[in-house]
């Protein structure tokens, strides 16, 4: 029960934070969307690395490294340390002085008005929109069940109670909670529901720095605790070379060059992620963003490293648990290790990232508030009060229905999973649609609608593949199967995915979303000489901006 | 002209780097007696790309958004077109 308290006083701080913010908030909707645009460098490096940690950075991590070994460092956390800020140092800062000089708030409203196209933004809109809602979902579940298992009623020896209920109308045993999970669902719904609707985006990046800071704090110390408690990790590491079936988890045996390569391309997904886009335009200055290039990979390398290390540890203390199974060894780690009050902790750490989600639902209320009512409706018939209650109304709206379908779909959670999976890909393969609009003054709309169709229909064929050939997948250790046998290697499944000639899709999606961009900007038209001069204005001129009667601003 | 390129050469070497094929079948040696070379090389391997942030910031930082002018409410360019 101790870790159960400790996370409700977590939740009562993060709620505060939410509230406090709203006292220090203007009733503007910049306040409100972008904290007006007045982070300092520490708040805005802690909130947009706490916005893009997730719930697998240490959870998912573990478990994956527990099956998998100390390669899913290097292929996730390593490859994301050069990308991330890469892409942050030169896309973000272009995002922050393009909100800053003309009012931009979302990047569909950027898009719209670089390529002077309304259908772009609206399809960039929906398939962003499409992509988030998944990642909402997922997160409502995973906090109904970090609630309920942290809450589990225990006896005298430590075991569950177990307790009869019915199930498809048979009864079965399970273990008795303190907070079921349709309860605990509702309660992180409404508390991230509470300070996302006062707090707004300040409130949200505050609470995120906050969180960041706790899970670096508390991630070492149960890091400490349990290498203390286990003696030294000098003999696991021993144990684990020396048997046959765990020598392969100290190297990448069960990895191969192919998966490791593919995914350097996955993160450029972040810098396309609605809500790392629109934390990009909240700092106050620029400059802000030298301190979080800089410490974005000692971040992700503090994190990550005790995550995957305590995997290989939990692979020598807990052998032989399956795929799903190891996703909990960070919290058998910490049972087994350590005093109740640290598990409580970390327990409050990982609702944190489970709670990521407060800074998805801003941004989907952010883009709807000013991608679709304020875009259709016409900015100027809309007083900023307006403006933010709208943006309030749709973050109590997407939550409420979040938690529904939470609840209705409880065992449907592999859809969702399965669905930020490819979620991903199709943010990464999004990236090269940015890059031109940023750097590339003959890109057009034509040649951005090619590329964002093209990410939607290899999404979709992707996950038709993956589905169609799920009956023939290898278990881990055997060989690719082709798909269809007559197009060789071209398609190949493995245990858990679709390969491109042994590379995971999202490398092709890239690469074809990058190519399709240029092809078909080059056999369209190019935009106006005035849109071009306004986003990319010669050194020595002065920004000119067109106003919608025609008439120019100097 | 020349410093753009080093930049660049100095961060497509980076991204190579990651590739450490060298040590894909090899657990030793053992950082500190328990981290094994691949996961030790990879941990080195960010701090690097700090460094490179670190370079990148101090040659090729973008000075000419630190004078940006902020928007001005008639300048906002929302509505239907």
């Amino acid at each position: 029960m101790i870790p159960g308290l400790v996370v409700f006083a977590y939740l009562a701080i993060i709620l505060y934070i939410g509230i406090f913010a709203f006292r220090q908030g203007k009733a503007t909707g910049e306040d409100y969307f972008v904290a007006s645009r007045s982070l300092g460098p520490y708040v805005f490096l802690l909130s947009l690395f706490g916005t893009n940690m997730t719930a697998f950075a240490i959870l998912g991590s573990s478990g994956l490294a527990y099956q998998r070994g100390i390669g899913v460092y290097g292929m996730m956390a390593s490859a994301s340390g050069l990308v991330i800020p890469l892409c942050i140092f030169f896309i973000g800062t272009r995002l922050w002085a393009l909100g800053k000089r003309f009012g931009h708030m979302t990047q569909v409203q950027f898009f719209r008005d670089r390529w002077e196209c309304s259908f772009i933004g609206t399809v960039i809109f929906t398939l962003t929109a499409l992509m988030l809602v998944p990642y909402i979902i997922i997160g409502m579940m995973g906090g109904g069940h970090t609630l309920e298992t942290l809450t589990t009623v225990k006896d005298t020896a430590g075991n569950p109670m177990m307790v009869e209920v019915m199930r498809n109308g048979q009864a079965i045993l399970e273990p008795k909670h303190w907070i079921s999970y349709e309860l605990g669902s509702a309660i992180v719904a409404l508390v991230v529901m509470s300070y996302v609707f006062f707090g707004g985006m300040r409130g949200t990046a505050w609470v995120n720095a906050f969180q960041t800071v706790m899970f670096l704090t508390f991630g070492t110390v149960a890091f400490v605790l349990i290498a203390k408690n286990l003696g030294g990790f000098d003999h696991i590491v021993e144990r684990l070379a020396a048997n046959p079936k765990t020598e392969g988890l100290l190297t990448r045996a069960r990895i191969s060059p192919q998966e490791f390569f593919s995914y350097t391309f996955i993160p450029l997904s972040a810098i396309m992620f609605p809500h790392i886009a629109i934390m990009c335009m909240t700092s106050e200055k620029v400059t802000a963003f030298k301190k979080t290039v800089i410490f974005y990979p000692l971040c992700i390398a503090a994190i990550w490293l005790p995550s995957v290390f305590l995997g290989l540890v939990a692979a020598d203390q807990f052998p032989g648990l399956k795929p799903g199974e190891s996703d909990d060894v960070i919290l058998r780690l910490l049972t087994a290790n350590t005093g109740i009050v640290v598990a409580g902790f970390l327990g409050a750490a990982i609702m944190a990232c489970v709670m990521a989600t407060d800074s998805q639902i801003l941004a989907l209320g952010t883009m709807f508030t000013k991608d679709i009512v304020s875009y259709y409706s016409g900015a100027k018939r809309l007083s900023d009060s307006t403006v933010v209650w709208t943006g309030r109304i749709f973050v109590v709206a997407i939550t409420v229905v979040a938690y529904f379908i939470a609840l209705a779909l409880e065992d449907k959670a592999g859809i969702f999973e399965l669905a930020i999976r490819f979620a991903f890909s199709g943010f990464a393969a999004m990236a090269p649609i940015m890059l031109a609009a940023l750097f590339w003054k003959r890109s057009t709309k034509w040649g951005a609608l090619a590329s964002a169709l093209w990410v939607a229909a290899t999404m979709a064929g992707s996950w038709y593949l993956y589905e169609m050939s799920a009956g023939m997948a290898p278990k881990p250790g055997q060989p690719l199967v082709q798909i269809f046998p007559m197009l060789g290697d071209l398609f190949l499944r493995s245990p858990g995915n679709v390969l491109v000639y042994g590379y995971l899709p999202v490398m092709p999606m890239v690469l074809g979303s990058a190519i399709v961009m240029v092809v078909v900007s080059l056999l369209t038209r190019p935009p106006s000489r005035a849109t071009v001069e306004k986003y990319f204005p010669s050194d020595s001129a002065p920004v000119t901006i067109i106003r919608r009667g025609g008439s120019r601003n100097h | 002209m020349m410093k753009i390129f080093l930049l660049i050469l100095l961060t497509a070497a980076v991204y190579v780097l990651h590739q450490d094929f060298w040590n894909w079948d090899k657990a030793e040696p053992l950082l500190f007696g328990f981290v094994p070379i691949g996961l030790a090389y990879h941990a080195a391997y960010s701090l690097v790309a700090a460094a490179l942030m670190w370079i990148l910031v101090k040659f090729a930082w973008p000075a000419h958004l630190e004078k940006v002018e902020p928007y001005r409410e008639d300048n906002q360019t929302e509505g239907k077109q």
